[in-house]
């Protein structure tokens, strides 16, 4: 059963989503088009559930944390505090209220504006060790990052006025045609582990080899 | 039928065909030859290394959700976790598993758990160590970044669909001294994978390194079936430019439109 049970699951489930997308059959409640958006309303559903399981992990990790007194255990405390009062305040007042908007707004968005601006620095850092020219792939990588900066940069085309033309030809022709061929062998890809879920040929997501 | 999707259908319909063909020849005994990735064999040097330093192991299968079009990637990443799991656990080398899709976490756990089982440790198994860390993905950045910082880890596998923070692990990663071994389907951050990582999987590779590690005919076959649908894919795009090159570029407008 606990195989079997969420290998039908899943193929019924993807079959009926999969078939909406290519067909309309039925009308009202008995179309395909209805079961497959209340089988997106369970998704939802079923998300809030993992969403508890997930705090109970994250709060038992915590507890752990802060009775073994472990490394940094104040940040749990702050953790475990910050998780009760909004999760308080967003049930009883709801999410739009001012207070939980004042506590989001003044504490959430600037640590993640924070955590996001550090990627300058990392980008800057990892540009540095890609742009050494070590070995012949990474001297080309060097040349055309060097020619398309200075095509996308105002002052490059005022050093050289070929410099956004050339970048715009590196971008649109080389660069797009290894895209796309990533793009297609990903594609596939998917389609291909997509196609052995749904019929139950893969399993290792179930904790099955 | 939908308008506009019969193109679409026609597609999907050939290459299920091809790939279940090529599953059932597999399991006839006809077996593909795979050829060398190295971002797959240093999978195993990855967990000796950290095994030998006496380093835990940090896992991260990215932060995308179990549906969309980027749903794959996450399902790739758990196959290889319940390698990595099992071959940790054999190595009795620590594994911490970040996640921050709520919905990954359970299933992250049973393939860990099943990791530990199939090499006879299930004691070793912490369930502390499948980490839900944030569904934020900047907190969650910060909770992985944390991690590394924290537990010095000798490898860190980031597999799976990845946005902005994959740099920024990578970098943590690189800073530490973890040997990084990378791999995502979203094109726009396998470059920071390849800048900063020691060895990345690029795009379709994620899909396919789950046979190198199974002799399972269906894995296998599965992969045969896939390099015969880009052979397809490339036959298209060869038709489509000829007939856009002589003047068919409606035609093949229609067609595609169908």
């Amino acid at each position: 059963m606990k195989k079997e049970v969420p290998t039908i699951t899943t193929f019924v489930v993807g079959v009926i989503v999969i078939l909406d997308y290519f067909f309309q059959l039925g009308t009202g409640t008995l179309s395909l088009e209805y079961f497959s958006r209340e089988i997106q309303n369970w998704m939802l559903i079923v998300a809030a559930f993992a969403m508890g399981l997930a705090a109970i992990n994250l709060i038992r990790l915590h507890v752990v944390q802060i009775r073994q007194r472990k490394t940094g255990w104040y940040n749990s405390v702050a953790l475990i505090i910050t998780l009760v009062v909004m999760s308080i305040i967003g049930i009883s007042m709801g999410t739009d209220s001012p207070l939980y908007r004042y506590w989001y707004n003044a504490l959430l968005v600037p640590i993640d504006a924070t955590i996001f601006s550090l990627l300058a620095f990392y980008i800057t850092s990892a540009a540095y060790r890609a742009f050494r020219a070590r070995n012949f792939d990474a001297a080309v990588l060097l040349v055309t990052a060097f020619i398309v900066m200075l095509g996308r940069a105002p002052i490059g085309e005022q050093i050289w006025s070929s410099a956004p033309s050339v970048a715009n030809w590196i971008m649109d022709y080389p660069n797009m045609a290894g895209q796309r061929g990533i793009i297609i062998g990903s594609a596939i890809g998917a389609v291909s582990l997509g196609l052995r879920i749904l019929v139950g040929m893969e399993r290792t997501y179930l904790g099955q080899d | 039928m939908r308008s506009g999707r019969v193109f679409v259908l026609v597609c999907f319909l050939t290459l299920a065909c091809v790939i279940f063909f090529s599953i059932n020849r597999a399991r006839k005994g006809k077996l593909p030859y795979l050829r060398k990735l190295p971002g797959v064999d240093a999978i195993r040097e990855a967990i000796g290394r950290s095994t030998e330093l006496g380093k835990p192991i940090v896992y991260s299968p990215g932060i995308a959700g179990l549906s969309g079009e980027t749903g794959a990637q996450t399902f790739a990443a758990l196959e290889i976790l319940s390698y990595v799991a099992k071959t940790a656990a054999e190595y009795d080398t620590r594994l911490i598993v970040c996640i921050r899709i709520p919905e990954v976490l359970p299933i992250a756990e049973e393939v860990v758990r099943t990791g530990y089982l199939s090499a006879g440790k299930i004691e070793s198994y912490d369930p502390n160590d499948v980490r839900f860390l944030s569904s934020a993905q900047f907190a969650y950045a910060a909770g992985v970044m944390g991690i590394m910082e924290r537990e010095r880890p000798g490898a860190t596998f980031l597999l799976g669909g990845f946005w902005a923070e994959s740099l920024m692990f990578a970098e943590v990663g690189n800073a530490i001294g973890a040997l990084q071994i990378a791999g995502t389907a979203n094109l726009h951050q396998i470059q920071f994978f390849v800048a900063a990582c020691d060895y990345t999987i690029i795009g379709e590779e994620l899909f396919a390194v789950g046979a190198y590690f199974s002799e399972d005919p269906i894995k296998r076959g599965a992969i045969s079936g896939q390099d015969i649908g880009k052979l397809i894919a490339v036959g298209l795009i060869i038709a489509g430019v000829i007939l856009t090159t002589f003047g068919g570029a409606e035609t093949v407008d229609k067609i595609v439109h169908w």
